[in-house]
């Protein structure tokens, strides 16, 4: 394919500087006509900086982007669109109280006699999406659809209001395998067609099952742009991070877990999870393993009294406990980092220094403020420690990469010093390398005696770092594997098995 | 951190010098201040004594919206204060008695509030307009219809007396003004009060007491809309339940507003909100000034209030930095000297 | 005449424990009030169910809380109820013609009381109004006696800008002083008829002009001229003999200012309009006898030759 002369996007040297730091430094990017161009580094390597300014989100410092050799300048994500650059995100930006057919002619409905053509415009949009494999009815609510369809209808808009090139920004992060297959029907598809497609995404085995070629990001500078049929997965992560990856997995810790700190029975939540009998003992990572919906994330909540259990008790060290709200649950030294960390973790406006030290002053109560020198202290501490990557600590944590912000509320968690830490997804949207620094983390703390319930879907995580693991399915524990039995086939059957029993 | 609110506050403060300016174009003898029965008397001493209502409201709208809330009800609320404290007044009570009476009722009026926004979970502009409109009746009934007059010179004193040569309205709202500010800066108020209007979920599930803090921040509004309304009721000696705070509620969003703070609430400046009520009073004040007819008031008042919120739009304020960085100064001040290259030992 | 009714209202008005309903022999008479957004309204509503208890009549009250939609609905009820008259002071000019009509064929009497409506003269009896003009030239005459020959800047408290009020008694007072070249009216600014409003904006007179150089002060009602002494008092200057103040409705507050020397002349908006009324109705009850389509009230001037203290008692408790 780099034989194909002209390549349809061609963006030299651009730069985009923030304060204190610099995101994107004399980037240059190729892109051809029926290609797929993964776009590849660790968080806070600069892609989203790149797309944001290609697609004139930002405005870039230095550079020069040419659109089939003629040089453009979008001034924003719409006039990047007139000219034929479309882009989806991870988030569908779509209206979801319209119906497909609406969101898909959003702003360029056809008339007739001065009034929207509805009939017009839902046999469009069977047509449209037919092309795309979908055979839906373009007259139902997006919204009453699955997140993998209304990407499939976000990309088809943006295809037919742009048609050159097609910008996919972690699309596939909340879909399932099934779901990831379709999407990338989809994409091949449209790069037959000759559309240039660049693939954003963290997951590297979809990098290596649908794209062409890989340009690869590290502090925002270009270290390599590689044909993936010639290069190896170990290059192209050695690339990505800098150093050769460690051992992913890890044996299991084998020492002895301390005193049980807590304990439940009977404990759960009317309509969320069923009563379960669990202990938790200091210095131990239980793990909690189940589908999407099995009451993972409803257990995390209900112990940390996020959305409080209703009936049961719960014992901590051996004595009755309410774990009513949050705040309760924090003052009794549990802490909790949750799944979505958009929309549950950080305080987005507020700087690095004061996410961090949130928790901790609200535990204190608001008459004894902590001083901005101890925050300072407090929050330098961490940001070493946990090698979380900023300009400076005023900066909005909203301005971090998903990783850093992650590793920003871990921090706001330790702070507290805490009994018990519950991880929810602790690594989801994380790139490899901080996904490794985590896992070593949560190793590190059950050493120190921490107890940690880690939440996860990927099985290889539990079994890097727990030492136990329930099993959930169906809102209900229904089994529990202990020391040498965990391993990711045995997570499997447990849920499979129960499955077929049921 | 002086440096650092002198920098947020610096729009203001040239909007309020420029509608200074404004008031000594249309009036050249506007900064004269003298000495008259042992009170310094002057227009510049009656912006700051007639901004002391909206500035009051200001100090308690700003914490109300900063938790991405807001409060109609304050101008009713004042309406209440003033009506409870003359009544207290007039049955023979002690001055001191009728406003701790007043500063009760504002109390009652901003906890009722507290609790619609965050025990019952309705949304803010919905659960005070429920007051906006009774509240008004209530006070209407307190003094039955009518402007209820009292003679107390220490209630009057309140809102028309002096004290070292300054209205006492003025060292109020001053005083208020340093309290909240000492309260929510020296304490961690402050800060928690953003956390929870940035993302209300997430300081809750970092174990803030958002419900507390929502409740405290409406009971704030409320007490200052009280002070505000008794202050109003001493200054004519009478409570006019009808047109105490008619409207004001409004003078005292424009005044967050100007102040620069959003109404999605999250970082807030009570400075910037009181200039932004100082700047809404001496627009005031020239509209009077400049003798015009009464029929372009409110015109020129909306003109005036366009071109400030124009000035602070974030368009024209990039403009105006691109304007400088295009005349000599550097072009790029972003641009750090030393940029952080955390992984550059990490190539291979 | 008038004023007589109603002191005798008012002396009554104390005693007046028996309810209406007992004095079963007089005739029914519905009254759709606007509402109680002023004290004067207040007192309005006080005077003529004093008027009609007095004359013994049952007065069906209804408040309509400012809404039309509320006093069409009382007249429909007042019809179905077979009522001998209705008086009504309604709370906008237009939409009357159906409920009016519908009266006139129940051949009900309506009297309109203190506003006019947009409809046919022959849908209703007659209306009982002040003439707010000429409330401004009484205002105005008062002033021009007063000042005589010496020159004399005026600032004036305008009512709620666009109000007819406002309008009508600006143009009457300016009526009035147009034939004397000594009398000028330097500035002019809404007070919005509150007191605390008519204090904010004298203030500003008195800066803007100089307190020695303002000779009167013409308020459009009497709340924002209460306002306006206390600012002219914290001046440091005399109201009344300083600056005069001259002001409209004669409410109770202004007396007791006239009665200690700081104010100067009021012109009364008087509350009894059912008064009139009432004489109306009796004499076309009586023999079919019609009155003029327009009774004007009296503007009666108040000065400090009257015994304000006095006026003041009895005007205090009717609710103004």
């Amino acid at each position: 394919m780099e034989q194909m002369a002209e390549p349809v996007l061609q963006a030299t040297g651009v730069s985009k500087y923030f304060p204190g730091a610099i995101a994107l430094d004399e980037v240059d990017l190729r892109l051809y006509p029926g290609e797929v161009h993964a776009l590849l580094g660790e968080n806070g390597a600069g892609k989203s900086t790149l797309i944001k300014c290609l697609t004139g989100a930002y405005a870039r410092d230095g550079g020069a982007i040419l659109l089939e050799g003629v040089e453009i300048d979008p001034r924003d994500p719409l006039d990047s669109q007139r000219l034929g650059i479309g882009t989806v995100y991870q988030e569908v930006n779509l209206l979801p109280n319209l119906t497909v057919a609406e969101n898909l002619f959003l702003g360029r409905q056809p008339t007739r006699f001065g009034f929207v053509d509805h009939r017009r415009m839902k046999r469009d949009s069977a047509r449209i999406l037919a092309e795309y494999g979908l055979e839906i009815d373009p007259g139902r609510l997006l919204s009453s659809f699955s997140i993998a369809v209304q990407q499939i209808v976000a990309i088809a808009r943006a295809v037919e209001m742009s048609g050159k090139v097609l910008i996919l920004d972690e699309p596939t992060a909340s879909l399932d395998r099934e779901e990831v297959e379709l999407m990338f029907s989809v994409v091949r598809r449209l790069t037959a067609r000759g559309l240039a497609v660049v693939f954003i995404t963290h997951f590297l085995d979809q990098v290596f099952a649908l794209c062409d070629r890989a340009t690869i990001l590290r502090n925002g500078r270009v270290v390599g742009s590689r044909l993936l049929r010639e290069a190896g997965q170990t290059e192209i992560v050695t690339l990505m991070l800098g150093r050769q990856l460690e051992a992913a997995t890890r044996t299991p810790h084998e020492a002895e877990p301390g005193e049980v700190l807590l304990s439940f029975a009977g404990f759960g939540r009317r309509g969320a999870i069923e009563p379960f009998d669990m202990t938790i003992r200091s210095g131990e990572v239980v793990g909690l393993a189940g589908l999407l919906g099995s009451g993972r994330s409803e257990t995390c909540a209900a112990i940390f009294g996020a959305a409080p259990a209703d009936r049961g008790e719960a014992r901590l060290r051996g004595l009755p406990v309410r774990l009513g709200d949050p705040r309760e649950a924090v003052g009794h030294g549990l802490a909790f980092c949750p799944e979505d960390r958009k929309i549950d973790g950080i305080v987005g406006d507020l700087s690095v220094r004061e996410n961090i030290v949130l928790a901790l002053q609200a535990r204190q109560g608001w008459a004894k403020p902590i001083s901005r020198a101890r925050a300072q202290e407090i929050a330098e501490g961490y940001v070493k420690a946990l090698d979380i990557r900023l300009a400076h600590l005023d900066m909005p944590i909203r301005l971090l990469s998903g990783g850093n912000q992650q590793k920003a509320l871990l921090a706001r968690w330790l702070a507290t010093e805490p009994a018990l830490l519950i991880l929810d997804e602790p690594t989801r949207g994380i790139d490899v390398g901080a996904h490794a620094e985590i896992l070593n983390l949560i190793e590190r703390l059950r050493a120190r005696g921490m107890a940690l319930l880690v939440a996860s879907s990927e099985m290889e995580e539990l079994v890097a770092c727990a030492g136990r693991v329930i099993v959930l399915r169906d809102r209900r524990q229904v089994e529990e594997l202990t020391g040498a039995d965990i391993s990711p086939d045995a997570i499997v059957r447990a849920i499979a098995g129960e499955e077929e029993a049921a | 951190m002086i440096k650092a609110t002198l920098r947020r506050i610096a729009p203001q403060l040239a909007i309020l010098a420029l509608a200074l300016a404004l008031n000594f174009i249309v009036f050249p003898d506007f900064f004269s201040i003298r000495m008259q029965n042992g009170r310094l008397y002057g227009n510049l001493v009656d912006v700051l004594n007639r901004g002391a209502p909206t500035a009051l409201l200001a100090i308690g709208m700003t914490l109300v919206i900063a938790t991405r809330g807001i409060d109609l009800s304050v101008g009713a609320v004042m309406a209440i204060a003033g009506a409870v404290a003359a009544l207290a007044v007039t049955s023979g009570h002690h001055w001191t008695a009728a406003l701790g009476a007043g500063l009760l009722a504002g109390a009652v009026c901003g906890l009722w509030n507290g609790f619609l926004v965050a025990v019952l979970g309705i949304q803010p502009i919905v659960a005070t307009l429920v007051l906006m409109v009774a509240g008004r009746g209530v006070a209407q009934l307190l003094t039955e219809g009518a402007i209820l007059t009292f003679n107390d010179p220490g209630l009057s004193g309140l809102g028309s007396g002096a004290i070292l040569a300054l209205p006492t309205p003025v060292w109020i709202w001053v005083g208020v003004a340093l309290a909240a500010g000492l309260l929510v800066r020296r304490t961690a108020l402050g800060m928690l009060i953003e956390a929870v209007g940035v993302n209300e979920r997430s300081a809750r599930l970092a174990g803030v007491d958002s419900r507390a803090l929502l409740i405290a921040v409406y009971l704030v509004a409320g007490l200052c809309a009280a002070l505000a309304g008794v202050i109003v009721a001493g200054d004519i000696k009478g409570a006019d339940a009808n047109n105490a705070g008619l409207w004001m509620e409004l003078d005292a969003i424009l005044a967050v507003v100007i102040g620069g703070n959003s109404l999605l609430g999250g970082r807030f400046s009570i400075a910037a909100s009181l200039l932004g009520a100082l700047i809404i009073q001496s627009v005031n004040s020239a509209i009077l000034l400049s003798g015009m007819p009464v029929e372009f008031n409110l015109v020129i008042k909306a003109l005036l209030i366009i071109a400030i919120l124009v000035i602070q739009s974030p368009k024209v304020k990039r403009a105006v930095y691109l304007l400088r960085a295009s005349t000599g100064q550097p072009a790029r001040e972003t641009r750090p000297p030393a940029p952080r290259r955390p992984a550059e030992e990490g190539r291979t | 005449m008038i004023h007589r009714n109603t002191l005798r209202g008012l002396l009554l008005g104390a005693a007046m424990l028996t309810p209406a309903s007992a004095r079963a022999a007089g005739e029914t008479i519905g009254f759709s009030q606007i509402g109680s957004e002023s004290g004067w309204r207040a007192a309005e509503t006080t005077v003529t169910r004093q008027s009609a208890t007095e004359r013994g009549y049952d007065l069906k009250f209804a408040d309509a809380q400012q809404k039309q939609e509320n006093q069409i609905r009382a007249l429909r009820s007042f019809i179905a109820q077979g009522v001998d008259a209705i008086l009504v002071a309604p709370v906008v000019a237009t939409g009357w013609d159906e409920v009016l009509k519908e009266a006139r064929d129940a051949e009900i009497p309506v009297v309109l009381l203190d506003r006019t409506v947009d409809a046919p003269d022959d849908l209703y009896l007659t209306a009982v109004t002040s003439d707010t003009v000429h409330e401004g030239v009484v205002a105005g005459d008062w002033l021009k006696e007063a000042v005589g020959d010496r020159a004399c800047n005026i600032v004036e408290l305008q009512g709620t800008t666009g109000s007819s009020p406002a309008i009508a008694r600006k143009k009457g007072f300016e009526q009035s002083i147009a034939s004397a070249p000594n009398l000028k009216i330097t500035r002019s600014q809404t007070g919005d008829f509150t007191r605390a409003q008519g204090k904010v904006v004298m203030e500003s007179f008195l800066k803007s002009e100089g307190g020695a150089n303002i000779c009167a002060l013409y308020a459009h009602n009497d709340d924002m001229a209460v306002g306006a002494i206390q600012a002219i008092k914290e001046a440091g200057l005399k109201p009344g003999s300083d600056i005069l103040v001259v002001s409209i409705d004669a409410v109770p507050d202004i007396h007791l200012a006239i009665a200690q020397g700081e104010a100067n002349a009021t012109v009364e908006l008087t509350p009894d309009m059912a008064g009139p009324a009432f004489d109306a109705l009796e004499a076309f009850w009586k023999d079919g006898t019609l009155p003029p389509k327009w009774i004007q009230t009296e503007s009666r001037l108040y000065t400090s030759a009257d015994d304000n203290q006095a006026v003041y008692e009895e005007k205090k408790g009717l609710g103004y």
